[in-house]
């Protein structure tokens, strides 16, 4: 019974965080799926969400409002406009430029961009972190009183029920509306669907804004969930999402939501029955063994090698 | 009036003014329990709606700016200029080289402690962008881990001295060659991959030899990291006040001079420098050699180049192994030099700032990659006041080189045979 309990108690915390891994890594996925380059600024981009949405908790509380649902869904309003112009002004300045080119120069650029946010909030907002208020409180315990229990918290289940809406909107975004058709279109061939007169440079750029806004839900959710900030915080985080992302299949949507929920359970396993020190180093063992036996991911598809 | 243009230009400062303000216009500080909210002050909140106007009219006006940009005459007065044939350019080439490497070997003797130490790290820093300048420049491998390889250069150093007393230069050769080996057995499975995927494993992997030296506190010493790093020694002289070896003598005593705590300081320069014009001149060899030809074909066009049957894993695992290999030699230095290593030397952010000195000089250029090297080291500590926008600064140069000049500050020029112009 124990054993069962803990077991469940890791499952729920991977799912947890997997699927927080999810909403990250449908950035990458729809990015890459389109112009076929990693978005490496796309961690910071999460990590500025939830710096946006602490700033905005905070400037509500000295204003003296705390009406929990307002106060979350400001915050989540103010994190998903700043990180979505911060996609898109990304894009612009530093993806559309080197489109195209070589497929290094993309990548270095993206990587430049990354170091640039990171300072950037770094010399504004300074290096320590900051601790993020615990808005959601308390948690169902299941389970003996005397010996372990299995705790399902507020915030876990705001988790799941956030990240179940996000991911069910995007689906019926992408299936059903004219910028979702486009998208696709752009995503198969993207000269063809600019012939047919799709703006590629403004689907390209909706992909990013929409990578983004999911991004500071993802910061926002997971701001509360591990109580502090900093600004190395989306790295770390970015990488694990890519990992997910790869895992899934990258360019695939379906495939970055299961691989963030495999990747969360796997990490929250080891850190269950292992170590909690290791817990990188099994997700990041899990991506080079990935690309190496299956590098088109659980549920990509093939890419042909043209000459 | 609202014409596209300006619709467009008001929607840039609208999102410049959105991406700006809340992180850079309300400060979050700490007080005692609770996070206080404050407004910047009025000179930065002036800077921003300035850097909106800026945005405004740029864009509104982009076309015309570009354009008179476009006729403005060039800045750089050389451009126009033919360029020198190659016979004389190489000559001169090596000329300034050799000035500059004799200048070196003097130079330490008339300058201040500091300044020594400083040029020590900037040759170390030479050493790590030459050997990444083969991966990322001529075989154009994206390595972002490449800090694993330096990191186990120096810890090869720092345990074999602690638990078999090896010296440096016997732990110089193993270090280097520990960490090609490291390149090798990295290098054999993933090289397979596409470029971007090769670079994401990579990272990966800088990263869990980070964690693994982190956590392996029995053989490492976990964040503590390894103390008492031997000094090199000159034929069995030490530099230290007292010997700490028996058998060993002191440099000062054997050559009858005051001690001076300096002789050790310049030594190691002398070391670094060395080791930095050999891996200068081993790599210079490579590139002309068919290894180095091959690199560079391979980067240029993969298919052609394996049409033409170059074996593909062969030639980039080359490539893979000597990068990691001068890796290593320069992180034994870097290890003799601190006396004192931890895996928070072996960051992700270091491998990007060598990753942004082979960007800056030029990928493949060997000149490009010193200077840059160079620049990279020692602007920050001129400018200390300025240190903490390195980064800041590091991120946007990579960004705007991207853009504006792929190729470097000084791109590579290869070597060719010219045709005689007929009379």
């Amino acid at each position: 019974m124990q054993d069962i309990l803990y077991f469940s108690q890791q499952l729920i915390n991977g799912l947890t965080i997997g699927s927080t891994y999810a909403l990250i890594a449908i950035g990458y996925t729809m990015v890459y799926g389109i112009i076929g380059m990693i978005n490496f600024a796309h961690g910071e981009i999460y990590m500025i969400g939830a710096y946006t949405a602490l700033i905005a908790i905070t400037g509500l509380a000295t204003l003296g409002i705390a009406w929990l649902p307002l106060v979350l869904l400001v915050a989540l309003l103010c994190a998903v406009i700043v990180s979505s112009s911060m996609g898109w002004a990304v894009e612009r300045v530093a993806y559309r430029p080197v489109r195209g080119r070589h497929r290094l120069i993309p990548l270095i650029s993206a990587i430049g961009m990354s170091i640039f946010l990171q300072n950037y909030v770094h010399l504004a907002q300074g290096s320590r972190n900051i601790g993020f208020p615990a808005l959601i409180e308390g948690s169902f315990r299941f389970g003996p009183p005397e010996s372990f229990q299995l705790s399902l918290s507020y915030i876990q289940i705001t988790i799941f029920i956030t990240t179940l809406i996000c991911m069910t909107i995007l689906s019926l975004f992408i299936a059903r509306s004219r910028i979702g058709r486009a998208c696709r279109a752009v995503s198969q061939d993207l000269g063809m669907a600019s012939l047919l007169g799709i703006d590629t440079n403004r689907i390209i750029s909706a992909t990013f804004v929409i990578g983004a806004a999911l991004a500071a839900v993802a910061g926002l959710l997971l701001g509360m969930y591990y109580g502090s900030v900093d600004p190395l915080f989306g790295f770390i985080a970015g990488l694990k999402a890519f990992t997910a992302a790869v895992l899934g299949g990258i360019g695939s949507i379906p495939g970055a939501m299961l691989g963030g929920l495999i990747l969360g359970v796997a990490e929250s396993m080891t850190s269950g029955y292992l170590s909690g020190e290791y817990k990188d180093v099994v997700s990041f063992g899990l991506l080079i063994l990935i690309l190496l036996f299956k590098p088109t991911g659980l549920l990509g598809k093939p890419e042909v090698e043209k000459i | 009036m609202a014409t596209p243009q300006f619709k467009h230009a008001l929607f840039c400062a609208v999102i410049t003014l959105v991406i700006a303000y809340p992180i850079l216009g309300l400060d979050l500080t700490i007080n005692a329990a609770t996070i206080d909210l404050q407004g910047a002050d009025t000179s930065t909140v002036v800077a921003i709606v300035a850097a909106a106007f800026v945005v405004f009219f740029f864009q509104l006006y982009r076309d015309t700016v570009m354009a008179s940009l476009r006729k403005a005459p060039k800045l750089n007065p050389l451009s126009g200029r033919e360029p020198l044939p190659q016979a004389k350019r190489v000559k001169l080439e090596s000329w300034v080289l050799t000035g500059i490497v004799v200048l070196a070997l003097f130079w330490p003797f008339f300058v201040s402690r500091g300044s020594i130490d400083l040029a020590t790290l900037v040759l170390i820093y030479v050493m790590l962008a030459l050997g990444l300048n083969v991966v990322v420049g001529l075989a154009g491998l994206l390595d972002l881990g490449y800090v694993a390889f330096y990191a186990v250069g120096a810890y090869t150093f720092a345990l074999l001295s602690q638990y078999t007393g090896i010296s440096f230069w016997m732990s110089l050769p193993i270090g280097a060659l520990l960490a090609a080996l490291f390149g090798l057995v990295l290098g054999f499975p993933v090289l397979r991959l596409r470029g971007d995927y090769l670079a994401i494993v990579t990272l990966g992997f800088g990263e869990i030899i980070r964690i693994l030296l982190n956590n392996w506190t029995n053989l490492t010493g976990g964040p503590n990291g390894i103390g008492g790093i031997p000094d090199p020694t000159l034929f069995g002289m030490e530099f230290g006040r007292r010997v700490k070896e028996e058998g060993n003598t002191s440099f000062h005593e054997t050559l009858g001079i005051a001690y001076s705590s300096e002789h050790k300081v310049i030594f190691l320069y002398l070391i670094a420098l060395v080791l930095t014009v050999i891996t200068a001149l081993i790599i210079r060899r490579f590139m002309r050699m068919p290894v180095g030809r091959a690199w560079e074909a391979l980067r240029e066009d993969e298919i052609a180049a394996r049409s033409l049957g170059l074996s593909r894993t062969a030639v980039k695992l080359s490539a893979f192994t000597i990068g990691a290999f001068f890796a290593g030699f320069a992180g034994t230095v870097f290890a003799s030099k601190q006396g004192f290593i931890s895996p928070e030397s072996f960051v992700f952010l270091e491998s990007a700032i060598i990753l942004a000195i082979v960007v800056l000089g030029g990928m493949g250029s060997q000149i490009g990659v010193i200077l840059a090297a160079i620049a990279v080291t020692i602007l920050p500590e001129l400018a200390r006041e300025f240190a903490d926008y390195r980064m800041l600064v590091f991120g946007a140069a990579m960004v705007l080189m991207m853009v504006w000049r792929p190729q470097g500050l000084m791109p590579m020029r290869r070597i060719h045979i010219e045709l005689e112009k007929p009379e």
